[in-house]
C-alpha cells in the first residue's frame, strides 16, 4: 500500500504539536475565563482523552495496518495500563474517601479487612503500587506480559487471520468478566474512581489538567516518532512483508512468530501507556472500558482514518471521538446508527480511510479527463462512492 | 361464613366430596347417583350426628377445666370431616372464641367475620352451629368487646397448634398434604405416629404414601426402642430419603451438652449405612442433573453455533451480526406470539400452536436478513475476511439500535406454550420441557443440515463452492447464487436459534451479544468447516461448563472454559477435527 505523501503528513504532525503543546495550553492558562477563545479545563481533559485514544489507535495500527494482525484485544491492554496507574491513584486518596479510611472505599465496603487481615485489608499485590515508580513500570510490564503470554501461545501454534482476532476477543471477554467480579480485588463493577492526587498535585486543578494534556500530546508525538522510525527500518520492512505474504517471509528464513510477538508486545505497551494517561484525565477506569466493543471501536478509528499510514489512525481516533462527544449530546439515539453506517461505508467504499480520499479524488479526476482510462486504485464496484467524501476532521478537535 | 350449617344432608355430602383424595373423590362421583338416592332415604339425624359427634367433643373440651382431658379430646378430633371444627380450634387458639351467657348457662360461640357498621356480628354456637337468636326469634348481633374470650394457656395453644398441623394431613390438595406430612415428619414427635399410620391406611396417592412412610420412619428414629429405631433408619436408607439426611447426620455427630446420650452401636452402624446409601443416591442424582443441564446448555450452544458453522465455517465469512440475526429470530417469535394472542386469545389450542408458526417465521425472517446482508455487503468482501468482520459489526450496531427503537431497550416477554412449560421429574431431578425441546430441536437441525449438505444436489454445490470456488465456477456452478443461498441458510438457522432461545432466556436487544463469543469459540474449537466438530465442541463446552459451575460459580466457570479453549488450541490449532488440505493457507 502506498504511503500518503510524507510532506503533508509532517505538516499535520507539526501543526498538531504546535496546537497541542503551545496554543491550547496557552489559551487555557492565559486567557480570562470570559474570553470567547478561552479553553476550559474540562475541555482540556476531553481533548486529552482524545489524544490517549489516538495513542491506542496507533497501537492498533502498528499491529493491524503494518503487520496484518487484527487484534480485538487492544482495549484490554489499554485498560490494564489504566488499572495499573489507577491502583496507584487509589492508594494516594488517603483518608479523603467516603469512609475516611486509609483503604480505598471499595475495599472498606467489601470488607477486605476480614479477607486480608495480615496487610490491614490491602490485598498483597496492591502494596507495591504505593510507589509511583513501581506503578509506572507496571503500566508497561503488565500489558506487555499479558501480550507476551497470549502472543507466544497464539503465534507458536500459528494461529492467524480471523482466528487470532476471535481468540483475542475471547481473551478480552474473559478478562472483562473477571474484572467485573468484586472478589477480583479491582473494584468490580464500579472500577477505580474518585482520585484526588497525582504525584502530590491536586488532580482536579486546572494546572494539573493542563500538564496532563501536554503529557498526552508528548506521548502521542513520541509514539508517532517511534512508529515512524520502526516502520522505516528493515524491521518495518519485514513487518509489512509478513502482512502481505507471511509464508514467503517464513520460507525466506525469518522466524515470523518472533517478529509478530515483538510487535504484539510493543503494541500492547503503547496501548497501556495510552490507558495510563487516560485514567487521570477521565477520572475513572472500570471494566466496561475493557469490553470487547471498545477494542472494536478502536479498530474503527483506524479504519476510518486510514490504516497502513501513521497519521490516519490519529485523525480517525480524534475525529470519531469528537464526533461521538458531539453526537451523544445532540442525538444520542441515532449515534449507533451513525457509527454502524460509518463502519459499513468505510469498509466497503474507503478501504484506505479518510487519508485515501485525496488520492481517490485525483484518480477520478484523471479518469474524467481521460488521461487514465482505468485507475487500478479505484475499485470498480463502488456505485455509491459519489457521495460527498467526509472532510478530514481537524486534528485539534 | 365461618362454618357450614350441618343440618342439611346434601350439604354434608358435598363437604364430604371435598375431603377425600382426588381418586377417592372420583369414586364418590361415580357412585353419586345412588348416593343421592341413599341420602334421600337417610334420616337427617344420622348425617347430623356424624358431624355433631366431633362438635360435641369439641364443646366438651372447651367446657372442661382439665388440661390433660382437653388435650386428649382435642387430639381425638383429628380426622374430623367437618371444616368448622378446624376453624373453631384456630379461633380458640387465636382468642376469638367467646363465652355467651344466656339464661344462667355459658356456651361457647364464634363470631361471623362479617361485621356491620357498629362492629357487631352474628354469633354461631359451637355445639350445633346455629345462629344465636333472641327470645323473639330474630338474629342477635354481638360485639367482640362485650364478650369474654374463652381462656387458653400456652400449653393448650401448643396442643391446638399441633392438632391443627395434623389436620392438614387430611387436606384435599395432595401437594399441601404431602408438604404438611414432610413437615410433621421433621418434627419427629413419636405421639403423632399413630395419626400418620392411620392416614397411610387410607391414602391412595403414591407420592403422599411415600411422604407418609418417610415421615413415620423419620419419627421412629427417635424411638427409645432400639429395634424399631434401627429398622426405621434402615428403611430411610432404602427409601433414599434426601429429606432425612441431615437428621441422620445429626445422629452420627456426637451430641454435646448434658443429658445427651450417644446412640448405641447398632443404631450408629445402621445410620452410617443409610447415610452412605442416601449420599450415593444424591451423587448420582446430581450427576444426572448436571449432565442434563450440560446437555441442555450444549444444545443451546449448538443451535446458536450451527448457523455460524455454516457462514463462518464453510464460507469463511466472519459475521459479527450473527448474534443479531438470532435476536431478530427471537423478536419474530415475540411478534408471532402477539399476533396469535390477538387472533386466538392468550390460552387454548390456537395460542399453543403459535410456537410452531414462530419457528418457521423466525427461520424465514432470519434467512431474509441474511440474504439482504449477503447481497448488500458481504459479497464485496469475500476476499477481505478481516474487513467483513468490521462491516458486519457495523450491521450489528445498526440492527440492535433498530430493535431498541421499535421494541424498547427492556426485555420483552415471550411466554411458553402450555406444552413447553412444566417439567418432568425423574428420581428427584427436574427436566424442564423447554430444555428437552431444545435438545430435540438441536438434534433435528443437525440431522437436517447434515442431510442437506450430503444428500442433496444443492448440498453438493455448496461443498464444491466452499472447497474450490474457481473450479466450481469453471464447471458451471453458479457460485454467486450458491454463496447467497448458503449464507441465507446459515442466517435462517440463526433465526431459528433465536426462536428457541426465546423459550429459555430473556429476549432483549443485547440477546445476540451474550452468545456471539461463545458461538465463535465453539466453531473454532470444533474445527472450522466441520459439522461433527461443531457438535462435539458444543457438547464439550456445555458439559464442562456445567461441571465446573458448582465449584467455581457461573462467571469463573465461563472464564475457565474460555482459557481452556485457548490452551486446547495450542495442542490442536485447527480444532478437534481437522479438515485436511494441502493448500498452504489451510
Amino acid at each position: 500500500m502506498k504511503r500518503t505523501s510524507s510532506k503533508a503528513e509532517y505538516w499535520i504532525v507539526g501543526a498538531l504539536a504546535v496546537v497541542g503543546l503551545i496554543v491550547l495550553p496557552s489559551l487555557n492558562a492565559f486567557l480570562p475565563t470570559t474570553h470567547p477563545l478561552h479553553v476550559t479545563s474540562f475541555a482540556m481533559s476531553v481533548y486529552g482523552k482524545y489524544l490517549c485514544y489516538a495513542v491506542l489507535a496507533l497501537g492498533v495500527n502498528l499491529l493491524w495496518g503494518y503487520t496484518g494482525l487484527l487484534s480485538l484485544g487492544q482495549g484490554l491492554f489499554f485498560s490494564l495500563g489504566g488499572y495499573a496507574l489507577g491502583m496507584h491513584l487509589m492508594l494516594k486518596i488517603g483518608k479523603l474517601g467516603q469512609y475516611k479510611s486509609d483503604l480505598p472505599d471499595f475495599m472498606v465496603f467489601l470488607e477486605f479487612e476480614k479477607r486480608f487481615p495480615d496487610s490491614g485489608g490491602l490485598p498483597p499485590h496492591w502494596i507495591p503500587f504505593k510507589h509511583f515508580a513501581f506503578a509506572a513500570i507496571m503500566i508497561l510490564v503488565i500489558p506487555g506480559f499479558v501480550a507476551f503470554v497470549f502472543g507466544w501461545l497464539a503465534f507458536r501454534s500459528r494461529i492467524k487471520g480471523v482466528y487470532f482476532s476471535i481468540l483475542s476477543q475471547a481473551l478480552t471477554y474473559a478478562a472483562t468478566l473477571m474484572f467485573f467480579r468484586n472478589d477480583f480485588t479491582f473494584g468490580g463493577n464500579n472500577g477505580l474512581t474518585d482520585f484526588k492526587f497525582i504525584l502530590g498535585y491536586d488532580i482536579n486543578a486546572p494546572a494539573t489538567k493542563r500538564v496532563l494534556f501536554m503529557a498526552s500530546c508528548l506521548l502521542l508525538l513520541a509514539v508517532y516518532t517511534l512508529c515512524r522510525w520502526l516502520t522505516s527500518t528493515r524491521f518495518g520492512l519485514i513487518q509489512r512483508a509478513i502482512r502481505d505474504s507471511e509464508n514467503r517471509v517464513l520460507f525466506s528464513g525469518y522466524a515470523t512468530a518472533h517478529f509478530k510477538l515483538l510487535v504484539f508486545v510493543l503494541s500492547a505497551m503503547i496501548c497501556g501507556l495510552g490507558g495510563a494517561l487516560f485514567v487521570p484525565q477521565v477520572g475513572i477506569i472500570n471494566p466496561s472500558e475493557m469490553a470487547p466493543d471498545k477494542s472494536l471501536e478502536a479498530v474503527v478509528w483506524c479504519a476510518v482514518g486510514g490504516r497502513a499510514s501513521l497519521i490516519g489512525p490519529i485523525i480517525g481516533a480524534i475525529g470519531v471521538n469528537a464526533l461521538k462527544s458531539y453526537a451523544t449530546h445532540a442525538f444520542a439515539e441515532q449515534w449507533p446508527y451513525f457509527l454502524g453506517v460509518l463502519f459499513i461505508v468505510v469498509t466497503l467504499f474507503l478501504p484506505e480511510g479518510v487519508i485515501g480520499i485525496p488520492q481517490k479524488l485525483r484518480g477520478w479526476r484523471r479518469r474524467l479527463q481521460g488521461t487514465l482510462p482505468s485507475d487500478p486504485a479505484a475499485p470498480t464496484a463502488t456505485p455509491g462512492s459519489e457521495s460527498t467524501p467526509k472532510p478530514a476532521q481537524s486534528p485539534t478537535h | 361464613m365461618i362454618h357450614r350449617a350441618p343440618s342439611r344432608p346434601l350439604f354434608w355430602l358435598f363437604s364430604q366430596l371435598n375431603h377425600p383424595t382426588p381418586l377417592g373423590a372420583r369414586r364418590v362421583i361415580t357412585h353419586f347417583c345412588w348416593l343421592t338416592l341413599l341420602v334421600w332415604f337417610a334420616s337427617n339425624e344420622i348425617a347430623t350426628a356424624a358431624t355433631n359427634e366431633f362438635r360435641t367433643r369439641l364443646h366438651a373440651a372447651i367446657l372442661s377445666e382439665d388440661l390433660s382431658e382437653q388435650t386428649r379430646i382435642i387430639q381425638s378430633l383429628i380426622g374430623s370431616p367437618d371444616d368448622s371444627v378446624q376453624q373453631i380450634l384456630s379461633s380458640w387458639r387465636g382468642g376469638a372464641l367467646y363465652w355467651l351467657e344466656l339464661n344462667e348457662t355459658k356456651s361457647p360461640v364464634v363470631l361471623d367475620p362479617q361485621v356491620d357498621a357498629d362492629g357487631n356480628a352474628k354469633a354461631f354456637r359451637v355445639l350445633d352451629g346455629e345462629i344465636v337468636k333472641g327470645s323473639d326469634g330474630s338474629t342477635q348481633l354481638f360485639s367482640p368487646t362485650e364478650l369474654t374470650p374463652v381462656d387458653t394457656t400456652s400449653k393448650l395453644r401448643k396442643v391446638i397448634k399441633d392438632t391443627l398441623d395434623l389436620f392438614s394431613i387430611g387436606n384435599p390438595d395432595p401437594v399441601v398434604r404431602r408438604d404438611a406430612i414432610t413437615k410433621i415428619g421433621q418434627a419427629r414427635e413419636l405421639s403423632l405416629v399413630p395419626h400418620l399410620e392411620a392416614r397411610l391406611a387410607i391414602e391412595s396417592i403414591p407420592e403422599v404414601q411415600n411422604a407418609l412412610k418417610e415421615a413415620i420412619a423419620l419419627t421412629q428414629t427417635v424411638n427409645p426402642d432400639a429395634e424399631k429405631r434401627v429398622a426405621a433408619i434402615e428403611q430411610l436408607g432404602t427409601m433414599r430419603s434426601i429429606n432425612s439426611l441431615s437428621f441422620l447426620k445429626q445422629l452420627l455427630t456426637p451430641t454435646k451438652g448434658q443429658g445427651a446420650t450417644s446412640p448405641d452401636a447398632a443404631t450408629l452402624q445402621a445410620t452410617r449405612k443409610s447415610v452412605v446409601e442416601i449420599e450415593n443416591y444424591m451423587f448420582w442424582g446430581n450427576l444426572f442433573g448436571t449432565v442434563f443441564r450440560g446437555l441442555s446448555l450444549s444444545a443451546v450452544l449448538l443451535v446458536a453455533a450451527l448457523g455460524l458453522a455454516i457462514t463462518f465455517g464453510l464460507m469463511g465469512v466472519i459475521n459479527m451480526a450473527h448474534g443479531e440475526v438470532m435476536m431478530v429470530g427471537a423478536y419474530t417469535a415475540y411478534v408471532v406470539q402477539n399476533l396469535f394472542i390477538r387472533w386466538f386469545g392468550s390460552t387454548g389450542l390456537g395460542f399453543d400452536c403459535y410456537f410452531i408458526a414462530a419457528l418457521f417465521c423466525s427461520f424465514i425472517v432470519g434467512a431474509m436478513v441474511g440474504l439482504a446482508l449477503e447481497r448488500g455487503i458481504i459479497r464485496f468482501l469475500y476476499k477481505r475476511p478481516l474487513e467483513s468482520l468490521l462491516a458486519t459489526w457495523g450491521v450489528s450496531l445498526v440492527l440492535q439500535q433498530i430493535f431498541r427503537h421499535i421494541f424498547g431497550a427492556a426485555n420483552v416477554q415471550v411466554s411458553s406454550p402450555s406444552w413447553l412449560s412444566g417439567s418432568w421429574v425423574i428420581q428427584d431431578v427436574l427436566l424442564a420441557y423447554n430444555r428437552i425441546f431444545v435438545i430435540g430441536i438441536a438434534l433435528a437441525i443437525v440431522v437436517g443440515t447434515w442431510l442437506l449438505l450430503t444428500r442433496t444436489s444443492i448440498g453438493l454445490q455448496i461443498r464444491a463452492v466452499m472447497q474450490n470456488r474457481a473450479m466450481a465456477s469453471c464447471i458451471g456452478v453458479r457460485t454467486d447464487r450458491v454463496n447467497m443461498m448458503t449464507f441465507g441458510f446459515g442466517s435462517g438457522l440463526a433465526g431459528l436459534a433465536g426462536a428457541c432461545l426465546s423459550q429459555i432466556g430473556n429476549v432483549g436487544p443485547s440477546l445476540g451479544q451474550n452468545y456471539i463469543v461463545d458461538c465463535f469459540m465453539v466453531v473454532v474449537l470444533g474445527g472450522v468447516g466441520n459439522l461433527p466438530g461443531t457438535v462435539s465442541a458444543s457438547f464439550g463446552v456445555g458439559i464442562t461448563d456445567q461441571i465446573l459451575q458448582p465449584w467455581l460459580g457461573a462467571v469463573m466457570g465461563k472464564i475457565t472454559v474460555l482459557a481452556a479453549i485457548i490452551l486446547f488450541l495450542q495442542w490442536r490449532p485447527a480444532g478437534i477435527f481437522v479438515t485436511r488440505s494441502r493448500s498452504l493457507e489451510g
